[in-house]
C-alpha cells in the first residue's frame, strides 16, 4: 500500500468537530496520495470536507473551533498528525504552503507586502534582512508583479484583488515548498484574473517542481490544471480518477450531478 | 400601470465620485444607455471596478446620478421628489449577492417578509401572515418555517428568502447584483431556475449583474458588457456570445474556463500577452470604425447588426473591427 515515491500519503483521515458537546464528523476516513510534482484536484460543495482535509495537512483547526483528527498523514514518511508542534511549524511554509480564497483578509493591512515576505524568509529560510529583501523582489517578479522593487514598499490596499493573490502566492512559494495547497484560490477573482492566476500556478508548479493540491467547487477550474481528481461529498471521497476519464465518464451519481450543474458558456441560452 | 415604450429606459447615465485626498474625481459610470422590456432580462457583465454595481444602484436611486435619465414605467426617477420616489420603490427592488449579510440575523423570516408589506402598506395588516405564506410558497419554501431565523437556513434557502422579500411588494423590475455568486454550483442552478419561473409567472424584468459570463448566458435575453464605466458592447445574448464585436468582450469570453480537460489545458497553455485596452484620453481623430466623433459630434457607438452595438473606445492598438485578436 505504501508507495515509496509518494510525497503525501493520507490514510483513513477523520475529522470530528465538537458542536455544543455533540460530536459531528466532517471527514469520514479518507485516503489519498499525492506524488512529488503532481497536480491533484479536490472538488465538492461547501461543507463536503475538502477545506477541512486541506487544513488537516497543515494541522490547522478551522477558525473558532476545535477538531479531533484521526488516521495518518504521511509527508515524506513523517506523520504530520503526530510530530511535535515545533517540527510542524517548520513544515508549514517551508515544506507545505497554503493559499486561501480571500486575498483581502490573508494579508496584514498595516505592513508593506515586502516586509511580510521578508519576515517569512527570515523566519523559515534563515536569511538576513538584506538577503531576504533581495529574494522578496525576485519572488514578486516571479509572480508577475511589475516594478517589484518599488511595489514591495506598498501596503496591501494599494494592490488589486488579483495582485494581492499574486502576493500571497509569492509568500507561499517563498521557501520553495514541496506541496502547495490552494483552497479556492480564484473564487473571489474576476474571470480574466482567474485565468492569469491559474496560469501562474501551473507555471510555478513546473518551474519549482512543486506538487499542487487544488481545491475548488468549479469543474471548469479543475479541468485544465490537474492530472487527477478526487470528488468529495459528505466527508467521503465518492469518486477519484484521472482527470480526462472522470470528465468523460463520471461514475458516481453525485459527480454526474455536479458536472451537469456547471454552467457552460457554449450552450445556447434563452430563446424566449 | 402600463406605459408606452420599454419598462426601463436609461439614457446617458453618469455617476461621478468626488475627488478624495488629492485624487481626481472618478467617473464610475460614463454615459450608459440601455432599455429593458417588460418580462425581459438584461445581463450586465464586467470586471470588478467596471461600474456595474454603481449602475444598478444609480438606477434604483440609491446612488445620486451626476447626469442622464432613468425612466421606469415612463416616469423620470432622477428628478423625482423623495415622497414620490418612495412610492416608486414598490416597483423596483434589489437582490444582493450575499444572503448571509443581507438578512437581519435577529429577525425571523416572517418578520423579514412582513417589513416591506408594512412599509408600503401593500396589504391590510390582518392579511400579512397570509401574504407571507404566499411569498414562501412562491419561492419554493415551506410556509411552516417562517418562524425560524436566517442562520437556520442554507445559503440557497436564504437567497430564496431574499428573493421573497424583494417580491413582497409586487415589483415590476428587480436588480439582481451577483445573486448566485456566493452559492455552490448546484444551488446556483436552482436559484437561476427560480428566477426564470418567477419571471414567467410575474412578468418581471431583471437587470442581472454578474461577473460569471456562463451564468449570464443562461439567464439573459440581452447582454451589456461594461468596461471602465462605459458600455463597450450591447446586444442579444446569442449575438454577443457567438459573435462578440469588441475585443474586451472577446477577452472576457476567452477567459471563461471550459469544463473539458483537453480544451481547457490547451487554453491555459496559450499564453499570449494580455491585450492592453486603451484609456479614455487621447481619443481624437478617426476611431477604429473610421469615424471622427469629435468632429461629427456623434456618440462613440456603432451598430454592427440590428440591436447589436459596440463602442469604438478601449480598443487595443492595432485591433480592427472583425479581426481576430491574440487569445489571452
Amino acid at each position: 500500500m505504501d508507495d515509496p515515491r509518494a510525497l503525501l500519503q493520507v490514510r483513513d483521515l477523520t475529522a470530528q468537530f465538537n458542536r455544543d458537546g455533540v460530536p459531528s464528523r466532517v471527514v469520514n476516513g479518507i485516503s489519498f496520495d499525492i506524488a512529488p510534482g503532481e497536480a491533484v484536484g479536490f472538488v465538492g460543495e461547501s461543507g463536503c470536507g475538502k477545506s477541512v482535509t486541506a487544513r488537516a495537512i497543515m494541522r490547522l483547526a478551522p477558525e473558532g473551533s476545535s477538531v479531533a483528527w484521526g488516521g495518518r498523514i504521511l509527508f515524506r514518511g513523517r506523520d504530520l498528525l503526530r510530530i511535535e508542534e515545533r517540527e510542524m511549524r517548520d513544515m508549514r511554509g517551508r515544506r507545505i504552503a497554503m493559499v486561501f480564497q480571500d486575498p483581502m483578509t490573508s494579508l496584514n493591512p498595516v505592513m508593506t507586502v515586502g516586509a511580510q515576505i521578508d519576515d517569512m524568509l527570515c523566519r523559515h529560510a534563515g536569511l538576513s534582512r538584506r538577503a531576504a529583501r533581495r529574494r522578496t523582489v525576485e519572488l514578486l517578479g516571479l509572480v508577475g508583479i511589475r516594478d517589484p522593487a518599488l511595489r514591495a514598499d506598498d501596503h496591501p490596499h494599494q494592490f488589486s484583488g488579483g495582485m494581492r493573490q499574486r502576493v500571497l502566492i509569492a509568500i507561499a512559494v517563498s521557501c520553495q515548498p514541496d506541496l502547495l495547497i490552494a483552497d479556492e484560490p480564484t473564487t473571489a477573482l474576476d474571470v480574466t484574473v482567474q485565468a492569469q492566476i491559474l496560469r501562474l500556478l501551473m507555471r510555478l508548479g513546473r518551474e519549482l517542481g512543486m506538487a499542487l493540491m487544488l481545491i475548488t467547487h468549479d469543474f471548469g477550474v479543475i479541468a485544465g490544471m490537474v492530472e487527477r481528481v478526487y470528488v468529495m461529498h459528505g466527508g467521503d471521497i465518492v469518486e477519484s480518477g484521472e482527470v480526462d476519464a472522470l470528465f468523460a465518464g463520471p461514475q458516481h451519481p453525485y459527480t454526474r450531478a455536479l458536472l451537469a450543474a456547471v454552467p457552460r458558456i457554449e450552450t445556447a441560452g434563452r430563446t424566449t | 400601470m402600463s406605459a408606452p415604450g420599454p419598462l426601463l429606459r436609461v439614457r446617458d447615465l453618469c455617476v461621478t465620485f468626488p475627488a478624495r485626498r488629492g485624487r481626481p474625481p472618478v467617473r464610475a459610470v460614463d454615459h450608459v444607455s440601455f432599455d429593458i422590456e417588460p418580462g425581459q432580462t438584461l445581463g450586465l457583465v464586467g470586471e470588478s471596478g467596471s461600474g456595474k454595481t454603481t449602475t444598478g444602484r444609480a438606477i434604483l436611486q440609491l446612488q445620486p446620478a451626476s447626469g442622464g435619465s432613468v425612466r421606469l414605467l415612463g416616469q423620470e426617477l432622477t428628478a423625482m421628489r423623495r415622497a414620490d420616489l418612495r412610492a416608486m420603490r414598490r416597483h423596483m427592488q434589489f437582490v444582493l449577492q450575499n444572503p448571509y449579510s443581507s438578512l437581519h440575523p435577529r429577525m425571523t423570516v416572517a418578520q423579514i417578509l412582513a417589513e416591506p408589506l408594512t412599509v408600503h402598506r401593500s396589504v391590510p395588516r390582518e392579511r400579512i401572515p397570509e401574504r407571507v405564506a404566499e411569498l414562501m410558497t412562491l419561492v419554493g419554501m415551506d410556509p411552516k418555517v417562517v418562524h425560524r431565523y436566517p442562520h437556520e437556513f442554507s445559503g440557497g434557502q436564504r437567497q430564496r428568502v431574499v428573493i421573497a422579500r424583494a417580491l413582497a411588494v409586487n415589483p415590476d423590475f428587480v436588480v439582481c447584483d451577483e445573486p448566485v455568486s456566493a452559492l455552490d454550483v448546484r444551488t446556483q442552478a436552482q436559484i437561476v431556475d427560480l428566477l426564470h419561473s418567477l419571471q414567467e409567472k410575474l412578468r418581471l424584468s431583471y437587470l442581472f449583474i454578474a461577473h460569471d459570463l456562463a451564468i449570464v448566458r443562461a439567464v439573459a435575453h440581452r447582454v451589456a458588457v461594461m468596461y471602465g464605466g462605459r458600455l463597450v458592447e450591447l446586444g442579444d445574448a446569442a449575438r454577443v456570445y457567438d459573435s462578440p464585436a469588441h475585443p474586451y468582450t472577446r477577452n472576457l469570453l476567452d477567459a471563461v474556463p471550459i469544463p473539458d480537460p483537453a480544451r481547457q489545458r490547451a487554453k491555459l497553455a496559450e499564453a499570449a500577452p494580455e491585450p492592453q485596452f486603451r484609456g479614455r484620453d487621447g481619443e481624437t481623430g478617426p476611431c477604429v470604425f473610421g469615424e471622427d466623433h469629435a468632429a461629427s459630434g456623434t456618440p462613440a457607438w456603432h451598430e454592427v447588426a440590428p440591436g447589436h452595438g459596440v463602442s469604438c473606445r478601449f480598443w487595443p492598438p492595432g485591433a480592427c473591427p472583425g479581426q481576430e485578436l491574440p487569445r489571452i
